[in-house]
């Protein structure tokens, strides 16, 4: 049972953007906290510490959460997606639309966004999605409209290429 | 044109202060003061830290005066002996692990031999809680035109209303932040999120007693400001220059969300008494307005705010009488600061929601009443400003009424009512205005300064202190160089807000960037022109292709092949005249104008308010970049809806914030706000603005509480006066308690 | 601070009881690592038995009338389950309010019962049905009605040596079930005032619910004698006393007492006039 209690540091395994890592992480330290400090990977931000505004939004195994809210041991064996990953291409859909003013919700939305592409879901709205990211600049209309409109688009280019 | 920055913000690529690579640095942290009010007696470091690891800075460090340098240097940068208010700064300390540091910071107490504090800045202060002159009076302006007393008897109808609101917190998403450190050369660099990198150096420059020389500020992306980075950055970037300096290493100082809600500015609370006089057929008469602003311990920009509270508190409308007092009155809170609308919101929020009031009482329609009395060309503001810009602003009413559908939606809204035993609809209005820039003589003081360099390779280069925060400065302002140019937008750029690369253009504040410094920026481009056309020998003005060939060679053919530069200085446009003593003439080069309407529904089971539809059109000049500008409109807007029903800062017994957390501080998500703000553009170019620009991005925020509440006061038949009109507060209303 | 990351519910335990009053239990984390910086200095002597390795929790089960959810089961597990939210819709109802979309998918049902928030809202939907929680421990398993789980302010019956392992909600059918959160704002919010009803279409018995009106979320026992009577309402405020005698909400940062008790009368109001003709308008 000793090889499962741990002080000080853990190790871990798990992949990033697609990227395999083996770190030593602290016990107290988060996923956050990791991806910015530890990776460099400071595209994901930090708005406020409790889960609220979503600044920090990554994707855990496929799925969207605070990345100040996870334990970085928790993430052994397992997948993150971080803004960093995000295609240039798709983020250009969302720069139509006003999606982005200051920037620092930004990464979060971005996540947001790429979790309804990668799912699909239905009976959630886009704004619905968007609950959990706080944003002070735009009024919300920009990011759910360049969220719809790019979600449309790669639809439609998808079908397409099912399609030809 | 696109923002220049997007996809670097969209891909996670753009760098702000916490991003920025560095190394063998320490963070800061500081150690506030727990009590409103009282006496320094002791501090008390913990003995479960080894205080040999840290670098700990205390008022004995500064090296220049103890004063942060605003508009008076009534602050100290790390209280000495006594403290004005909850959180206020007095120890930091520097430690290479931010968890130790953390626990460093809980482990020191701070004793405090407690004074009585003044909290309640509508009451008189007692004698034990005066700390300023006779009253605690800060700043006291009066406006005062006509006879109001002889009006007031004369008039048919007398109006009495109070308004209150209370701060609002900024909650830019990324939080204060700054990295200071000395170069090689011993001049000490600060970088971080901020507005003015210009106030930071002279606040620097003061309290570290350093020639301009020896200090640089250069500004990082900057994630959100809305004023709350235009003052405060002095002061934390005096905190982290402070321990850099001690350390003999880099400092990092990032605030936790916590903290910056706690400890940094917010908008001012204010309590505004109308008394009004009218004619039985609507027409103003008389306007009898008292302000008092809660200025907090410190003075801060308060006696600006003030101004420019006091200057739009009559609204935009025509009235031979108007007496105007206000007053900034220091308490122990937190000094309230800038934020987006500057005094203006609340001046607004108060008249509009008077307008209608009156209106109801005299039986007028509330637009009705607004077309009766808006300012026509040729009319005079409260502070005998002659307004004469053909702008039809009754017309600009009645768009916004016609694209609201106002007429059918009240009847629509009269049926709902009438048959929905719990939702209650109704929709309101406000017309407001927005002075540009600087109040008065605000620009003529700041001479700002706005160079632009021709570039070996032909491209040209704007110089300004002016930052990019998220409204699209650096956008519009290349859009503006390249249109006066001829020019490719991709030929431009924009130097780094670097107080060591760029003139002083003056702060990014009052919506002045694109207006005020969009124009200097058009005559340096024209003073570029003429020093090429005289060094390459021109025949004529050379623009486009012409111009960057030109450059080319004007530049190949200088030694060491330097930039050749255009330059301007802000000169005042001939017919403002501004009396600072008597507070009259022209407070503002120019107005935008505005009239807004908001539908609501208020549930009368759980008195929550929903807004469903909003129209927002309005006056600003040109409109250089209608996506940024429809951006920035209906940014405001919502940022307005919160402050109306649901931001609010609640305070402790000390003065603090209680509820310094995002829990429990609340702003509007994507499903609290309408998404389908209708903005609506009248242009009416400005000659003294780029383009015909005027200021932009504080109007939205001026009318819609007004325009929310007067809706509510329509759905419901109550007169609310207070913002924010939580739930809570309307269920008072609506359900009085016997 | 020490975080124990058994792979089996048995090692859990011990991992538990050996670390006495130092060990405290982590699941998705959501409620335990607010303001984590802040507050991790707090946790030095803390050791942390970590259930996220223990796979065999992450279960929804469905049989029989019974549903089970395992410890680690998310709110987002049972908004993706057809079967629970068939079975127990205000589960769903639940889920989709309790928090943004980034909680729903770490946040678990099993942590907000153990947390003991008053504001839990996804204890109040539980609540609103016939639902038991089995504790773990090395001495074996303990079943709790959920009704009678709370004994104060963030207080329990649960032991400090016990693990919470499954929720079991037993199916019966309902002519009635309602869920109302009213919060802050409209999304991601915390609850002000919370109402869950449900009406049993055998026995016709009622299970009223309501989260941040008292120190725990609570049944309301004084509503269901009402309803069970089927005493007729004059309107919202004929609720008030009987409201007055189940909860006793308080004014804190959030809301006021007096808003608590004129919502919650006004929601159950309207909730049960919609549904049931002896209560008059």
């Amino acid at each position: 049972m000793s090889d499962q209690t741990a002080h000080g540091t853990v190790p871990i395994a798990c992949s990033i953007n697609g990227r395999a890592y083996s770190l030593d992480v602290q016990v107290n330290e988060r996923l956050l906290d990791v991806l910015r400090y530890r990776l460099g990977l400071t595209g994901t931000k930090e708005g406020c510490g409790e889960g609220e505004c979503g600044a920090c939004t990554v994707l855990l195994d496929g799925l969207p959460v605070n990345s100040c809210l996870v334990p970085a041991y928790q993430v052994d064996g397992r997948s993150v997606e971080t803004v960093e990953g995000t295609d240039e291409q798709w983020a250009a859909h969302l720069h139509e639309h006003g999606t982005t003013q200051c920037g620092a919700c930004t990464p979060g939305v971005v996540m947001t966004a790429r979790w309804l592409d990668d799912t699909n879901p239905e009976d959630l709205s886009v704004r619905e999605a968007l609950a959990g990211n706080l944003c002070r600049c735009t009024g919300y209309r920009g990011i759910c409209e360049g969220i719809k409109a790019t979600l449309k688009a790669r639809q439609q280019s998808s079908n397409e290429e099912g399609n030809p | 044109m696109k923002r220049i920055e997007g996809i670097s913000k969209l891909t996670g690529r753009e760098r702000y202060v916490d991003d920025l690579p560095l190394e063998g640095f320490l963070w800061g942290a500081t150690v506030r003061s727990p009590a409103a009010r009282g006496r320094i007696k002791a501090i008390h470091f913990g003995t479960d830290i080894d205080w040999s690891q840290f670098v700990i800075v205390d008022h004995r460090d500064i090296p220049g005066p103890n004063e942060v340098a605003m508009i008076e240097r009534d602050m100290p940068i790390l209280a000495a002996s006594e403290v004005r208010h909850a959180h206020e700064a007095i120890l930091c300390l520097a430690h290479p692990d931010r968890h130790e540091l953390r626990r460093a910071v809980a482990s020191v107490r701070v004793e405090i031999e407690p004074e009585e504090p003044y909290l309640d800045f509508v009451a008189e202060p007692t004698q034990s809680q005066i700390q300023y002159g006779s009253d605690n009076v800060f700043k006291h302006i009066a406006v005062n035109k006509g006879d109001v007393e002889q009006a007031l008897a004369e008039a048919d109808v007398i109006i009495e209303g109070v308004y209150e609101t209370g701060a609002q917190e900024h909650v830019y998403i990324e939080p204060q932040g700054m990295v200071a450190w000395e170069d090689d050369a011993g001049v000490l660099r600060l970088t971080g999120s901020l507005q003015c990198p210009y106030y930071v150096l002279n606040a620097l420059m003061h309290g570290l007693n350093r020639t301009a020389e020896q200090v640089r500020v250069i500004q990082a992306s900057t994630g959100g400001a809305f004023g709350g980075k235009e003052d405060y950055p002095s002061i934390i970037g005096l905190h982290t220059a402070l321990l850099t300096l001690k350390a003999g290493c880099p400092v990092k100082m990032i605030y936790d969300r916590g903290e910056d809600l706690a400890a940094t500015t917010k908008r001012h609370p204010s309590h505004i008494r109308h008394r009004t006089g009218f004619a039985r057929d609507g027409r103003l008469l008389a306007q009898d307005i008292d302000i008092r602003l809660d200025a907090g311990a410190y003075v801060t920009l308060s006696p600006v705010v003030l101004s420019r509270c006091v200057i739009h508190a009559a609204g935009p409308y025509q009235c031979a009488n108007v007496r105007i007092n206000g007053q900034a009155v220091m308490t122990n809170r937190v000094p309230f600061g800038a934020f987006r609308g500057f005094g203006a919101p609340q001046s607004h929020f108060a008249n509009e929601r008077h307008m209608d009031a009156a209106a109801r009482q005299l039986g007028i329609g509330p637009a009705e009443l607004r077309r009766i009395n808006l300012i026509r060309d040729g009319q005079q503001t409260a502070t005998g400003q002659v307004i004469n810009d053909g702008t039809d602003r009754v017309g600009l009413l009645d768009d916004a009424l016609s694209r609201a559908d106002y007429g059918r939606l009240r009847e629509a809204h009269r049926a709902f009512n009438a048959s929905n035993p719990y939702r209650r609809r109704g929709i309101g209005i406000a017309t407001f205005h927005h002075g540009a820039g600087f109040t008065g003589s605000g620009e003529v003081d700041l001479a700002s300064v706005v160079n632009v360099a021709g570039l070996a390779d032909g491209r040209v280069e704007v110089q300004v202190a002016n930052t990019e925060m998220g409204q699209g400065a650096l956008t519009v302002l290349t859009q503006i160089a390249a249109a006066r140019l001829g020019y490719d937008t991709n030929d431009i750029v924009i130097a780094p807000a670097d107080t060591a690369l760029v003139p002083n253009s003056g702060p990014t504040v009052a919506s002045r960037t694109a207006m005020v410094v969009g124009f200097l920026i058009e005559q340096a481009c024209d003073d570029l022109q003429a020093g090429v056309m005289q060094a390459a020998a021109c025949d004529q003005r050379p623009v486009g292709a012409h111009l960057k060939q030109a450059i080319q060679i004007v530049v190949s053919q200088t030694e060491d092949h330097q930039p050749i530069i255009g330059s301007a200085t802000y000169g005042k446009p001939p017919d403002v005249h501004w009396d600072e003593a008597t507070y009259t003439g022209s407070a503002y080069g120019t107005y935008a104008w505005a009239a807004y309407v908001a539908s609501v529904e208020v549930d009368l089971r759980t008195f929550v308010t929903t807004v469903t539809d909003f129209v927002a059109v309005q006056e600003i000049g040109t409109v250089l970049n209608e996506g940024l500008a429809r951006g920035q409109i209906e940014g405001g807007v919502v940022q307005a809806i919160g402050w109306a029903l649901s931001e609010e800062c609640l305070w402790d017994e000390q003065g603090g914030m209680s509820n310094a957390q995002l829990t429990n501080y609340i702003i509007p998500t994507s499903c609290d706000v309408p998404l389908n703000i209708d903005v609506g553009f009248v242009e009416n170019p400005y000659a003294y603005g780029a383009q015909g620009a005027k200021g932009i991005g504080e109007l939205p925020m001026d009318g819609p509480a007004a325009a929310v509440l007067n809706a509510i006061a329509d759905a419901t038949g109550v007169n609310p006066t207070v913002v924010p009109m939580t739930p809570e507060r309307l269920m008072e209303l609506l359900v009085p308690n016997e | 601070m020490r975080v124990c990351m058994p792979t089996t519910l048995s090692d859990a335990c011990s991992m538990l009881a050996d670390a006495g009053t130092a060990g405290r239990v982590m699941a998705g984390g959501t409620d335990l690592l607010v303001d984590w910086p802040q507050r991790a200095h707090e946790h030095d002597d803390t050791i942390w038995i970590d259930l996220s390795r223990v796979t065999p929790l992450r279960r929804i089960t469905c049989a029989d009338h019974v549903l089970r959810l395992g410890a680690l089961t998310t709110y987002w597990d049972v908004v993706q389950s057809e079967q629970a939210a068939e079975a127990f819709p205000l589960l769903k109802q639940a889920a989709r309010v309790v928090g943004s979309l980034q909680i729903q998918t770490r946040g678990t049902w099993a942590g907000n019962i153990m947390n003991g928030s008053p504001a839990a809202d996804g204890v109040l939907a539980l609540m609103a049905y016939d639902t038991t929680i089995e504790l773990r421990s090395t001495a074996g398993v303990r079943r709790v009605s959920l009704d009678t789980f709370y004994t104060g302010y963030r207080s329990t019956v649960a032991r400090a040596d016990e693990i919470l392992e499954s929720i079991v909600l037993r199916r019966h059918r309902y002519r009635i079930q309602y869920f109302e959160k009213i919060g802050t704002r409209q999304a991601q919010a915390i609850t002000k005032v919370g109402l869950a009803l449900t009406q049993d279409s055998a026995d016709h018995s009622w299970r009223v619910v309501m989260n941040s009106m008292a120190p725990t979320v609570t049944r309301c026992p004084a509503l269901e004698g009402v309803l069970s009577a089927q005493q007729p309402m004059a309107g919202p405020d004929a609720w008030l006393p009987i409201i007055d005698a189940d909860v006793s909400p308080i004014d804190d940062l959030r809301s006021t007492s007096r808003y608590r008790r004129v919502v919650a009368a006004r929601l159950l109001h309207s909730a049960l006039a919609d549904r049931c003709d002896w209560i008059g308008q």
